[in-house]
């Protein structure tokens, strides 16, 4: 019979733009209409990376979506938002299990909920403490991205106001004994002006050194090792020198004692030597060895980085003047590589190899220098030579003027051609 | 008369030396030039046997510097010697067989591909050629 | 016999050249001197720079390679081996962006003198297309240093070529020699800069100069006044005084100014914010920013470069519309209409880089 087929046909051409919309979602159609906490949701979920995979708010807090009615779609499955003391498990539900991970994303780890478990976040939620940090303080919730995309709680240049949102809090941090000017100091170390100005994602953030998921302070001893995955050739030095043993002794964190750990600034030759600004001083009292090492250093230092900037201006002086001296100005760079290599060779303390370093590089200093002083030469010898050309011009010009002046005379004398006569001058 | 002719000859000299001081800077310019080079699209790196294999030589390609490697088994691969995280200089670490950037840990590979470390780019590759005696590096087109 | 070495040599040249009809024919040449004869000198000083830069380009071809791995590379070597090299590749540069300006002010010179008018329209006509040449040598020429500014300027140009309605895509993929800039677009900008502009501008000089020639010069209408000068050698030693006087300005640009080298062309990098053409088509190319996107559903940037066709064509063709000129009276509508161009013309410049949003 032609008219149970139409029906059918009917039927499934009604449900194709369900198929092509996707299931029905009372969940997110009801919480779209109601206002604040309840409506935040249902506006976020969309861009969830959860959504993306395909997931919904059943696959979490149970419930049925189909359902129109707000007791019928809460029905026995439901489980509601958990409690924070609980998110950890909640979330772990999946992500700590990698069978069930496999389906979504075979590659991503699955022991985070370990690991969290082995921080002080962990630590202080088992004893009951909900004031520490969980899963969703970090990555957020509803509106979760990956942590490559740069809207993400996660991604680099969002992770230290995620931290800081709690460690910079001082009423939230009160009782717990650690400092909440971290994020402070951060701000104005040479790793955050990397990460912010620079845009380098490579620079380190709270969780390159303390752990992401088992975030915890690194101990005294283990602060170089963290330091030591991206400045390996300063931690061998190190690791080399006389002050390795000392510090050990002493209980010092190595690279920290003098750099610090979040104010980290840029490093110059004023931290060495023997003034209020180094840092020897710190354990060398005056007259002592380690003293008069920290000044010899200093010195040699100082005239070389004196007479690279003395090289770096005279070629900015030649290159203002328009002279091209991109030839000079690579050669300068290799000096410079020279200058921060012996700058760097100080962690080994070892007076031979500085001296070598510091004598290598003003050699090739020396030929910087000579082809910046050939440029401003250059520069004087273009000015002369326009002097001289405009001198001779202006000669012709006036040799000009007084012909042209001559021979006006001479025609207004004569007649000249055209004119209507001789007129009266 | 005599006033006229002071100045044509104060004209004819002022026009030759003008004359002159054009012409000086054109012939300079036209006499050959002394130096290397005149575009760098190609240099002559190193001589043929130079070097040894698992070994590698840092040379000036335009206005940065590049560095030519004759690997273990023998080939020569030439690369940007420029880390595209900071610029520093990279070298060749014969041990792993990789570029390695002593700034920050910065590894390559021979195609230029990062391995670890902060470099968010990979290293632009050269084409190598051995003509007679000379190792000739130029850029891919 | 020291003596008598010159005039043998005239003797000479003069049995086979003709010289002596030509010197007499110089004789004759006059110039008409007025209160607005000061105007005369600028066709000459752009035939002048003209000079300068075939000699300087000619120069500049004896180490320029126009490949995309050598040409910048080769601008550098003349700016800093080659001797004097920064002295010819500065002059060369400096002169194009001088000789455009004042091809502007001899052109509207001309125009408000109404120097166009009978029998002098194919002298105003082959000045018009002398200009479009000149500008397509500054186009062309912009590219072949082949650095960032000249790549993204270029692409920018080409693509509002691009854009005109039926051709727009066949013109631009000539021009270009292919779909976007490239080693093609190279070659042919050379080959443009070189060979085929300077063979279509030599022509159109000839006709240009030599009508000059065979009219003389025209004075402002109503000018009663009849003295004149000779043109040899009074008007040409006023000539070579306003020639000095560019050269000394020249000479201080190039030694306090030379012309920078840019870094080279990398068409994998993101347009560079603010890119604009060379100043002389900034006032083309801000109109086209400034128009709105939909006039009475037409495209804004369509309408407003055809525009610019139409008003190009009608100020080609001025000599024949401007009939009033025609009959020697004097045509204030017309001066009116070149002073609101030169206005536009001036204003559009200088917004492009007054206002930070164009």
């Amino acid at each position: 019979m032609k008219i149970p087929l139409i029906r059918y046909f009917v039927a499934a051409a009604l449900f194709v733009p369900l198929a092509a919309f996707g299931q029905k979602n009372s969940c997110l159609d009801c919480h779209a209409r109601l206002e604040d906490e309840l409506k935040a949701p249902a506006a976020a979920f969309p861009g969830d990376i959860h959504a993306q995979y395909g997931l919904g708010c059943e696959d979490c807090h149970g419930g049925d979506p189909s359902q129109d009615d707000v007791d019928r779609a809460k029905d026995k499955s439901f489980k509601g938002s958990p409690k924070r003391a609980q998110v950890p498990q909640f979330c772990g539900g999946c992500h700590a299990d990698a069978s069930a991970m496999r389906a979504y994303n075979p590659a991503l780890r699955t022991d985070q909920l370990n690991q969290y478990w082995t921080s002080r976040h962990g630590q202080l939620l088992k004893t009951g403490d909900t004031k520490a940090a969980v899963c969703t303080d970090c990555h957020g919730v509803h509106g979760i991205q990956s942590a490559k995309y740069p809207k993400s709680q996660t991604f680099p240049w969002n992770i230290p106001q995620t931290c800081g949102r709690c460690h910079a809090d001082k009423d939230l941090m009160a009782g717990y004994k650690v400092p909440t000017d971290q994020l402070e100091d951060y701000r104005e170390s040479v790793h955050a002006r990397a990460l912010f100005e620079k845009k380098d994602l490579s620079a380190p953030v709270c969780n390159d050194c303390h752990g992401n998921h088992g975030a915890f302070p690194p101990s005294v001893t283990s602060v170089a090792s963290v330091c030591r995955q991206c400045h390996p050739s300063t931690g061998e030095l190190f690791t080399k020198s006389p002050h390795k043993k000392a510090f050990d002794d002493l209980g010092a964190g190595e690279c920290e004692a003098c750099h610090g750990n979040h104010k980290i600034l840029a490093p110059s030759t004023a931290m060495i030597g023997t003034d209020d600004r180094a840092v020897c001083t710190q354990c060398h009292d005056k007259g002592s060895r380690g003293f008069e090492k920290a000044a010899e250093f200093r010195r040699q230092l100082d005239g070389f980085e004196t007479g690279f900037r003395a090289a770096e201006d005279l070629l900015v002086e030649a290159k203002k003047k328009g002279v091209e001296v991109s030839d000079a100005e690579y050669r300068l760079g290799d000096v410079s590589t020279l200058l921060v290599s012996a700058k760097n060779l100080t962690h080994g303390l070892d007076e031979a190899e500085i001296a070598k370093a510091v004598n290598d590089g003003e050699q090739s200093l020396a030929a910087v220098k000579a082809a910046a002083v050939k440029a401003l030469d250059e520069a004087r010898f273009r000015r002369r030579g326009l002097a001289v050309v405009t001198a001779i011009l202006a000669l012709f010009g006036l040799a000009l003027a007084l012909k042209v002046r001559a021979m006006a005379r001479a025609r207004r004398g004569e007649g000249s051609p055209g004119s209507p006569g001789p007129e009266p001058s | 008369m005599k006033r006229r002719s002071v100045i044509d000859i104060f004209l004819g000299g002022s026009l030759a030396a003008t004359i002159a001081a054009f012409l000086y800077p054109v012939i300079r310019y036209i006499l050959p030039v002394k130096t290397t080079g005149a575009t760098q699209t190609s240099v002559t790196a190193a001589q043929a046997g130079e070097l040894p294999p698992n070994a590698a030589k840092v040379f000036k390609f335009g206005s940065a510097p590049a560095v030519l490697v004759n690997t273990a088994e023998g080939t020569l691969v030439a690369l940007s010697a420029v880390c595209t995280h900071l610029t520093c200089t990279v070298r060749y670490d014969g041990d792993t067989g990789t570029l390695f950037c002593p700034c920050h840990n910065g590894r390559f590979d021979l195609a230029g591909n990062v391995l670890s470390g902060p470099p968010p780019r990979p290293l632009e590759t050269y084409h190598v050629e051995v003509s007679g005696a000379d190792i000739i590096v130029s850029r891919k087109s | 016999m020291a003596k008598s070495i010159g005039p043998n040599i005239w003797k000479f040249l003069d049995e086979r050249f003709m010289l002596s009809d030509l010197v007499a024919f110089g004789k004759k040449k006059t110039v008409p001197e007025h209160r607005r004869s000061f105007w005369y000198f600028f066709g000459g000083i752009c035939l002048f720079l003209t000079g300068i830069q075939v000699a300087t380009g000619v120069l500049l071809l004896l180490y320029y390679t126009p490949s995309v791995d050598a040409a910048h590379e080769s601008v550098q070597f003349i700016m800093s081996e080659v001797k004097f090299g920064w002295l010819i590749r500065s002059v060369h540069s400096w002169t194009a962006n001088l000789l455009i300006g004042l091809l502007f002010v001899h052109m509207f010179s001309t125009f408000f003198l109404k120097a166009y008018r009978k029998p002098r329209e194919l002298t105003w006509i082959t000045g018009f297309i002398l200009l479009v040449l000149f500008m397509a040598f500054g186009f062309s020429g912009y590219l072949l240093p082949w650095n960032e500014l000249s790549y993204f300027a270029t692409r920018v140009g080409t693509d509002i070529a691009g854009s005109l309605p039926l051709i727009g895509p066949w013109l631009k993929s000539v021009i270009l020699g292919g779909p976007e800039v490239s080693q093609a677009t190279l070659s042919r900008f050379f080959w443009f800069h070189v060979a085929l502009l300077p063979l279509a501008a030599l022509i159109l000089i000839g006709l240009h100069v030599l009508l000059v020639q065979t009219l003389g010069m025209s004075k402002p209408i109503g000018e009663k006044g009849k003295k004149e000068i000779p043109f040899f050698p009074d008007f040409l030693y006023k000539d070579a005084l306003g020639w000095t006087v560019i050269l000394v300005l020249i000479g201080v640009l190039c030694v306090f100014m030379p012309w920078e080298i840019g870094t080279k062309a990398d068409p994998l990098a993101p347009t560079p914010l603010g890119i604009k053409p060379e100043w002389y088509f900034t006032f083309m190319f801000s109109t086209l920013k400034l128009v709105p996107a939909h006039i009475l559903s037409l495209e804004g940037e369509k309408l407003a470069i055809l525009a610019f066709m139409a008003g190009g064509l009608l100020w080609l063709l001025v000599p024949f519309l401007d009939r009033r000129a025609g009959r020697e009276e004097r045509s204030p509508l017309f001066t009116w209409i070149g002073a609101a161009l030169a206005a536009y013309i001036v204003t559009m410049t200088v917004l492009t880089y007054t206002l930070p949003k164009l």
